[in-house]
């Protein structure tokens, strides 16, 4: 089939790029958006955002429209410390100096909760007449003003499989094939993908999505770019029991616990629903990270449970963020095609912001289309250069994503180091900063050393693998993390949280879209952390060492894309899994 | 020999069954909580109907199919961008509350007008699908009501299989109490059927299909009537889920001894 323009994703930057297409558009022009997902916002994440671009769009935007939508009214950075006396048993020297500053936080008496809030928000971190938003809320909201004029029309559950390529040049998309057994062969009601082809292909798919991937082998990134840096969110949306009555549009940003690598966040939505999360980053060096775990401890610290206690969970979700941000930026555009929001390295690893730039990357395209359009142009990379990337190149996304480029590195070194590189990076606007390249993984045992021996390893391994579950739970209780108590309405089971939360979904038909590429890489691998990171628990132990994949638990975070420890020989920047398009994922707009 | 069914599909929009659902008492009695936040999707039974009533018709030269769908306008534009994908039909929508806290007359009452509205809807070739239950509230009664609205004697509920005879009879496989079915036999429309989950797979989504369907969704959603309900009609006093008790573990390939030895004592402890 043909079509003027096709769309891959639909998240924040392809709904600014389609609220801005859909406005005094040509009524003969048509725009198709194919998303993986079974509903539109389903599955993305809650973010507090500056909103500079949303607000561009929808300059009278009242957010009491828009469930779970509320203004920011107060932030406010936390120092959370350790109160159980287990994050910071590592003998990392990282966490000898976060040990030194806690007993001096209670040397002085400061700490109120187990947490010292800091006396103000570096200007960089805040979010000043910016919006709380549901994105999944936010996203259905979009999604029904940008169809309703009939330009754009918004598909989910289809997922987009690969770009048509014609040599350089992108012709247009291919679809799922449906109706496939798990290899993907041919089975009953079998539906080859259908080929649409169009003039434009818009590129939005995030930061695993099957199209950029290609799109990145394909092209390559420009020079001294590279996508090694990563966080994977976990987050809960929870209904507050009564009696708790923060303000609509607080924020916490915290730092420091569960581990000192990982951050967190606890907004207030109104009605008494808070979302709370936190961020494992690729830097953390645990190879039996896990984002589960550490999400119901970093909820029962003091600071927080005082507002969680009593609250239900109302839903959960997971997903990899693109931490390279502009160092991972690809080429923006080509002939036939441009990539917008994150895939295309539009977030901001110093503010902690993502989805205002994606969405005005998006608006940027819309505009370039536009101009394009009515000059008679046809969509060539000189021309989406001239126009679409002229226009990101001169805007704050740009200036702001350049100060930030190098704000993280200092973290390679350890968690101090990048703090302060990270405020020093946001105080000269990105002229100095603290280098750091990332590092080797270490193995277990590595890491370990000093609180368990080999021996141990060994044993938890061969008790856990035997048990076919990850090691971390077990690792963790071996290094003194208390069990968590759970209720039933909010401290619950993996498995529970994906029942009560996340309602994951696997329509049948379609082949499984977590392969391993090299069987043998993985029997040789003694450190399988895709175990360990598996939000969904979808990845479990299996005969002979390969893991097993279970599609009914996947929620399509892509963890397992980037916690693998088996780069390819040929190719070090890939590793042994592959993470195709696929259907299903969760059901969760709340997210 | 027929011309072909003019096959109407009444299919309402439900919450999503995999959300938690919770009614509260709301200024004009029960809602749901959080209702607006919920994703919704056609109600299942009613999607049994359409996906027989697609199959019905591509098997019957000179068919067509309507979708006449009550909901939320914006709740309607979503759902459809879901089962737009999978049966070719043309879209009548009525706007108004799908929470299923709304007496089954008023909404057959807003359904016969929508269904005489149609232009050039020959009820001598009228097929009336629906879902014999629903997922919002399970009574069973619209569809009943609707037909008798529009003056259909011929109705049939819990309905698995309809074949057509060569004659043109219809010939109907009813669910009945204690598990078995009843063989009846119609000379053919106008005929009301309430599907239970008939026989065939959820059709692929094909986006040829979707495309050509929206074409006209969005008119029928600018078209769409506001539904009110009589002022004097039933009034809901107290609504509640069943309390819920999930114990609830994901395993695979137990052994049916083992399961049966959990459930037996698991109600034994209750």
């Amino acid at each position: 089939m043909d079509v003027d323009i096709v769309c891959v994703g639909f998240g924040p930057a392809m709904g600014g790029f389609l609220t801005t297409l859909a406005r005094d558009a040509d009524p003969n022009l048509q725009v198709i958006c194919y998303e993986r997902a079974d509903d539109i916002g389903f599955g993305v994440s809650g973010a507090v955002t500056r909103a500079r671009g949303i607000r561009a769009s929808f300059p009278d935007l009242n957010p009491a429209e828009i469930p779970m939508a509320a203004p920011v009214r107060q932030e406010k950075i936390v120092y959370l410390l350790d109160p159980m006396g287990a994050s910071r048993r590592s003998p990392s020297r990282r966490s000898k100096t976060l040990r030194a500053a806690d007993r001096l936080l209670r040397l002085l008496r400061l700490p109120r909760n187990q947490a010292f809030e800091l006396p103000w928000t570096p200007s960089f971190l805040r979010k000043d007449g910016g919006l709380l938003l549901s994105i999944g809320q936010f996203m259905q909201w979009t999604g029904a003003q940008a169809m309703s004029n009939g330009t754009v029309q918004i598909w989910p559950g289809m997922p987009v499989s690969e770009a048509l390529m014609e040599g350089e040049r992108v012709v247009g998309v291919r679809l799922l094939d449906q109706g496939t057994n798990r290899e993907g062969h041919p089975d009953a009601g079998y539906m080859p993908g259908m080929d649409m082809r169009a003039t434009l292909t818009v590129v939005g798919d995030g930061p695993v999505g099957a199209v950029g991937r290609q799109l990145d082998a394909q092209f390559g990134l420009p020079g001294g770019h590279h996508q090694h840096e990563w966080a994977v969110g976990a987050k809960m949306v929870v209904d507050l029991r009564e009696g708790v009555d923060l303000e609509p549009g607080t924020v916490f940003h915290t730092f420091g616990y569960p581990e000192p690598e990982i951050f967190g966040f606890f907004y207030v939505h109104p009605n008494r629903v808070a979302s709370v999360g936190i961020f494992v980053p690729s830097w953390f060096h645990n190879p039996a990270r896990t984002s589960y775990r550490y999400l119901q401890h970093y909820m029962l610290h003091p600071y927080l449970w005082r507002y969680l206690e009593g609250g239900r969970l109302r839903s959960w979700g997971a997903k990899s963020l693109q931490e390279a941000g502009k160092r991972g930026e690809p080429f923006l555009a080509g002939d036939g095609y441009a990539r917008i929001g994150e895939c295309s390295g539009s977030t901001n690893v110093l503010t902690g912001s993502g989805v205002d730039e994606a969405w005005t990357t998006g608006i940027q395209l819309a505009e370039a289309v536009k101009e394009l359009r009515s000059a008679g142009k046809p969509f060539t990379k000189a021309n989406l250069e001239e126009t679409y990337v002229a226009r990101r190149r001169a805007s704050w996304v740009e200036r702001e994503g350049r100060v930030a480029e190098k704000a993280r590195d200092g973290f390679h070194h350890g968690v101090v180091s990048g703090l302060i590189g990270m405020a020093l990076a946001g105080a000269t606007k990105g002229r100095f900063s603290i280098a750091g390249e990332p590092q080797l993984l270490p193995n277990l045992e590595e890491y370990y050393r000093g609180k368990l021996t080999p021996g141990d390893i060994d044993r938890v391994r061969h008790q856990c693998y035997g048990r076919g579950i990850a090691m971390h739970d077990a690792l963790m209780d071996c290094c003194g993390w208390p069990a968590v108590p759970y209720d039933g309405q909010l401290l619950m089971s993996q498995q529970d949280a994906m029942l009560v939360g996340g309602k994951v979904q696997a329509p049948a038909g379609y082949a499984d879209h977590v392969t391993f590429l090299y069987p043998d890489f993985c029997e040789r691998c003694a450190t399988k952390l895709c175990i360990e990171m598996c939000s969904g628990q979808a990845l479990t132990p299996g005969p002979n060492g390969v893991p097993l994949f279970d599609r009914e638990k996947c929620v399509f975070c892509g963890a397992c894309l980037w916690n693998c420890r088996q780069p390819l020989d040929d190719d070090p920047v890939r590793t042994n899994i592959a993470f195709r398009a696929g259907a299903g994922g969760l059901h969760s707009t709340e997210n | 020999m027929n011309s072909g069914y003019q096959i109407v599909v009444c299919a309402g929009i439900v919450p999503d069954p995999l959300q938690t659902l919770e009614p509260v008492s709301g200024p004009a009695g029960p809602v749901l909580k959080n209702e607006t936040m919920l994703p919704a999707i056609l109600d299942p039974w009613a999607a049994h109907a359409l996906y027989e009533a697609a199959h019905l018709a591509a098997e019957s030269p000179g068919s067509k199919v309507w979708l006449v769908s009550l909901g939320p306008k914006a709740k309607l534009q979503q759902v459809m961008m879901t089962v737009a994908q999978k049966a070719a039909f043309e879209f009548v929508a009525v706007d108004g509350a799908a929470g299923g806290f709304t007496e089954a007359h008023d909404v057959a009452a807003a359904l016969a007008e929508a269904i005489r509205a149609i232009a050039g809807l020959d009820m001598a070739r009228l097929l009336l699908f629906g879902g014999w239950e629903s997922a919002s509230r399970g009574a069973g009664a619209t569809l009943q009501m609707l037909g008798e609205q529009l003056g259909i004697v011929d109705q049939f509920q819990g309905v698995d299989e309809l074949r057509v005879r060569p004659d043109g009879a219809l010939e109907i496989l009813e669910r009945v109490e204690g598990g078995r079915h009843q063989l009846s036999v119609c000379v053919g429309p106008p005929a009301a059927l309430g599907w239970a989950t008939g026989n065939l797979p959820e059709p692929r989504n094909n986006p040829q299909i979707g495309m050509a369907n929206l074409r006209g969704v969005m008119p029928a959603l600018q078209r769409a009537k506001p539904f009110r309900p009589a002022a004097d009609g039933a009034r809901f006093l107290r609504a509640a889920a069943p309390r819920q008790q999930r114990e609830t573990r994901v395993v695979k390939d137990l052994d049916p001894a083992e399961i049966a030895r959990e459930i037996a004592a698991w109600i034994s402890k209750n």
